[in-house]
């Protein structure tokens, strides 16, 4: 947390209501985002208890699994929520504009659907959610499988792990979270532990006074989690007797259980639309288009996948992949981190006082070339600054010109403390003469920044074929069915985790011969896989 | 080795005098003879091990007050607690592994340390009931000594005990098996699922603190041979250095296993636990008559009387303290920088309180960077390019807290940026890059 988060924090916690990170937003929001608020059962993994979603916020959907033990109903739940989801996730697939590289021309769906849950947990959730749904089979991919599915919900589940993973890609939008939302545009005075209580942020936000730890008489939680964990007290004293009732077929008792479910879920899903509307008040950062054109881009292949027959994601990214994608997410995270800084004073603020940037009043121009056969302006411009930034002698810093331009200079001298003579080095046109407006003048405020204000990653990693067995590829080891996997995914054998492992589950993949089996094979079924 | 080591594990303990004396002490504290007290479990000790640094937390688990009902009497209620459905599944998971009289633990077992797993029925499982804990950690331990090298044995739920501040601490694992070589590993099954191979990681590490907090007690255990059990059999036992984690496997409710390396949690715990020696010097500081016992005290007496003992309050302590709300409150009501988490005390120096972070800020009594306007004053001019040569490297400052000149220059970064509002350039060239089909995140 930098200093001026810190400050913000302390200014939000004297004056008991929220303050400004942010003087834009900094993530798009889509004009009809599906909102989804989902609950799991507690000590199962991925056994989904209800959940709330839809467009609308006058008609939310209710999903609810009345006895989270029964799988058959839990296979329902997941059928019925594809049927809900699939239609908004698939809904951009066919609008397609057509951009120009080069000689190239490629297809990019001119929208995407955009998926909001309440807190990072229910990021992971849908995570898990689209694992454990992605390598169902269906009647039509094997007739003898036990407990088919739909056809929806393995696709389902492609499409939630996609989202998924494209979450973790630093200033994507497809999925997001409204604590992280809110987090990132506004400065509570709690700690970010409890900024991660939905209720308890907009409480902060919203400027409305509640106290989300109180409990009714009965030692129920007046303002509920927003999931997707419930509360023990409402677990052990509320849906444990409901779902009880449920078992031995008391008349109503579904309903019972429906109605307590819409209970925990009803307070978080007004909160995620009242910080839609507070995140619609902000004008959208200028190059967050920029950005969203990228989620895009990663919706349109995906679709593109899809429509090309190829399998469900693997269980474990392979090391190249897996390189692949952290070098894409450092480049993310740096490009999110300069775009910021441009797009909103506060964030550049906050470089300004890291040393990262510095920002001050043009004192003097003077006119200057380069040597040469053919001359180039190199103007010198002196920039008074009570900034500090880390800029030695002959070091680079950039700005951003009126027109949208970008402008590097190379620091010539520091004369005395607080002045700053730079020589500009490029943004300035073809001509002997600068383009107009590309020097500033004399009484003119600039911003220069030490950081590229759209950073390359560093030199992109080889093909697959060509990345040494050391380094997972290329595909070698393994016996047949390790070959068979790559399919068509790009993927090779000797799957390696970028994740955390337990050293012993991955001997188990390098001895155990059904870990060596394709990796998109369906999980194992037992007789009662729920206890 | 291991056993070498364990000599250290604890620190020789006090003189009985000594250790008499803050035993009643404690007592004293916990509200006489007749209150129970509350054991300590191996996660509390974990859970200890995270916020070193509270004297509070420290003394109260020291002498075993029961900090739940504590916090209920100061109407700071702790909102821990199981579901059942989560308990339910715990306990049904557990005994679907320990199953087969514990061959299929075993098996778990065999399968990441390479031995040779049993035939059938050849795991012994000795019967460890006995009267009160001290009653079952003797069972516990001679059975241990006893264990046939050769072969394999399996302790289940062995009550084990743990010396800590002069008092002991019963403890009582899941499992302990003993190796055919004659040497312990704790078991620790959970209900958390490795999934493709991975597993949540601040639960596996919950975990291997609470299992290094168990070997801990198997090394004590190894130091210290039963009275009644006077010459060591020839068997060389150790303590091994990991632990075997199961856990159901992916959405399922097989088990499936793997070793966790106890080593560094084992040095850490040890550490704290040895600190834990200080209890006896925190108890002295606290005045005579005070005592901790919720019943025939009014909330008032009960707060003064927690107040005479230093807390140091985290947000982490919410997880897994139960006085965490009655802590916060209070850190809140004197403004300390902490209830806004521990990072934040790094960058502040020695400023402590929201008051005094803020007051340093905005203090108009010295020349800001940005001029002499302060954040107080935002909005009434632009003051932006200051001719006031820069003061922050001048000798006038050096005098000053380094931490309050940052959060000057903080603030006035802040005003300014927020009287500037969005930045108004217009709208880059969206050719200026294209997205690359490489990046789009599978």
């Amino acid at each position: 947390m930098s200093l001026i988060v810190t400050l913000a924090r302390m200014e939000a916690l004297a004056s008991g209501r929220s303050q400004p990170l942010a003087t834009v937003r900094h993530r798009h929001l889509s004009e009809r985002p599906m909102v989804f608020v989902p609950l799991t059962t507690a000590g199962e993994a991925g056994a989904p208890l209800g959940a709330l979603l839809g467009t609308d916020r006058a008609e939310p959907r209710l999903l609810v699994v009345p006895q989270p033990r029964n799988r058959d109903l839990r296979f329902a739940f997941l059928a019925e929520l594809a049927a809900r989801l699939l239609p908004h996730l698939e809904s951009a697939l066919d609008d397609v504009e057509h951009e120009q590289h080069g000689d190239e021309e490629s297809e990019l769906c001119a929208d995407a659907p955009q998926l909001l849950v309440p807190n990072q947990p229910g990021v992971e959730f849908v995570r898990l959610l689209g694992r454990s749904m992605r390598f169902r089979r269906t009647a039509q991919d094997d007739p003898d499988a036990p407990h088919p599915v739909p056809t929806q919900v393995p696709l389902l589940g492609r499409w939630l792990t996609h989202y998924g993973e494209r979450s973790r890609v630093p200033g994507s939008a497809l999925l997001l979270s409204m604590t992280e939302l809110l987090g990132r545009h506004w400065a509570t005075g709690q700690s970010q532990l409890e900024d991660q209580h939905l209720g308890a942020l907009l409480g902060w936000v919203a400027a409305s006074d509640r106290d989300v730890e109180a409990r009714d008489p009965a030692g129920q939680l007046r303002w509920p989690p927003a999931g997707p964990a419930t509360d023990p007290a409402f677990d052990n004293h509320l849906l444990a007797p409901a779902v009880e009732r449920y078992d031995a077929d008391v008349p109503g008792a579904e309903r019972q259980v429906r109605e307590l479910i819409a209970g925990q879920l009803r307070p978080a899903w007004e909160d995620m639309w009242d910080g839609v509307e507070l995140l619609r008040a902000l004008p959208e950062g200028r190059r967050v288009g920029e950005r969203w054109k990228r989620d895009r881009y990663s919706y349109t292949h995906h679709r593109d996948r899809v429509r090309a027959g190829e399998p469900p994601q693997p269980r474990r990214d392979d090391a190249v992949t897996a390189a692949a994608k952290l070098a894409s997410r450092e480049q993310a995270q740096a490009r999110l981190d300069a775009q910021e800084a441009l797009d909103d004073p506060l964030a550049m603020a906050a470089r300004r006082l890291t040393g990262e940037a510095f920002a001050g009043e043009v004192v003097e121009v003077t006119p200057a070339w380069s040597e040469g056969k053919r001359p180039r302006p190199r103007p010198l411009v002196t920039v008074r600054s009570t900034d500090l930034p880390y800029l030695a002698v002959g070091g680079r810093a950039h700005r951003e010109l009126p027109d949208g331009g970008r402008q590097s200079a190379e620091l010539a001298a520091a004369p005395e403390s607080g002045l700053f003579l730079l020589r500009l080095v490029s943004g300035m046109g073809r001509g002997k003469e600068p383009a107009p407006g590309s020097v500033p003048a004399a009484g003119d405020r600039v911003c220069w920044t030490l950081f590229e204000h759209s950073p390359r990653g560093g030199p992109g990693l080889p093909d697959p074929e060509d990345t040494p067995w050391t380094h997972g590829g290329p595909p070698v080891l393994g016996g047949e069915a390790d070959s068979e996997a790559s399919g068509g995914t790009g993927t090779t054998g000797g799957a390696e985790p970028h994740g955390r492992r337990l050293p012993a589950a991955r001997e188990a993949a390098a001895t155990d011969p059904a870990a060596g089996q394709a990796d998109t094979a369906p999980d194992r079924v037992t007789t009662e896989d729920y206890l | 080795m291991t056993a070498a080591r364990s000599s250290t594990a604890v620190r020789s303990a006090p003189s009985d005098n000594t250790s008499a004396r803050l035993r009643e002490r404690l007592t004293a504290l916990r509200g006489g003879p007749d209150v129970p007290s509350r054991p300590m479990d191996a996660r509390a000790l974990a859970a200890l091990a995270a916020n070193p640094g509270c004297d509070r937390r420290a003394l109260l688990d020291g002498a075993g007050v029961d900090k739940g009902a504590l916090a209920t009497a100061l109407g700071a209620p702790a909102a821990f607690g199981q579901s059942q459905f989560a308990f339910v599944r715990g306990n049904a998971f557990e005994a679907r592994v320990k199953a087969e009289g514990g061959a299929e633990l075993i098996r778990l077992l065999c399968a990441r340390t390479g031995e040779t797993p049993p035939e059938a029925g050849q795991v012994s499982v000795p019967d460890l009931t006995a009267d009160g804990p001290a009653g079952r950690t003797a069972r516990t331990g001679i059975a241990l000594r006893e264990a046939p090298v050769g072969g394999w044995t399996l302790l289940d739920h062995p009550m084990l005990s743990l010396r800590i501040a002069g008092s002991p601490a019963w403890l009582e694992p899941d499992a302990v098996a003993v190796h055919p070589d004659g040497s312990w590993s704790v078991v620790e099954i959970k209900s958390f699922p490795i999934l493709d191979g991975g597993a949540d990681p601040a639960k596996v590490g919950a975990a291997a603190r609470q299992a290094a907090v168990y070997a801990l007690a198997l090394e004590e255990c190894l130091a210290e041979p039963p009275p009644d059990m006077p010459t060591e059999p020839d068997a060389p036992r150790a303590v091994r250095d990991s632990a075997l984690l199961v856990c159901p496997v992916d959405f399922s409710n097989l088990p499936t296993s793997a070793l966790i390396d106890l080593r560094k949690q084992r040095a850490a715990t040890r550490r704290q636990l040895s600190r834990l020696t200080r209890v006896s010097e925190i108890a002295e500081r606290v005045p005579e008559g005070t005592s901790f016992d919720p019943t025939g005290q009014s909330a008032m007496q009960l707060s003064a009387s927690v107040d005479t003992v230093p807390a140091a309050y985290a947000p982490e302590c919410l997880a897994s303290c139960e006085l965490a709300f009655h802590c916060r409150s209070q850190a809140r009501a004197t403004g300390a920088v902490t209830t806004l988490g521990r990072a934040v005390r790094g960058e502040l120096g020695g400023l402590t309180t929201v008051e005094t972070v803020l007051a340093a800020a905005n203090d108009t009594g010295h020349e800001t960077p940005d001029g002499a306007e302060s954040a107080e004053s935002a909005g009434s001019g632009d003051t932006g390019g200051s001719t006031e040569p820069n003061t922050e490297v001048g000798g006038e400052d050096q005098r000053a807290d380094p931490a309050a000149a940052a959060l000057r220059r903080a603030a006035s970064l802040r005003a300014e940026a927020l009287r500037q509002g969005p930045s108004t350039v217009t709208a880059p060239t969206p050719a200026d890059e294209t997205p690359g089909a490489g990046e789009a995140c599978r």
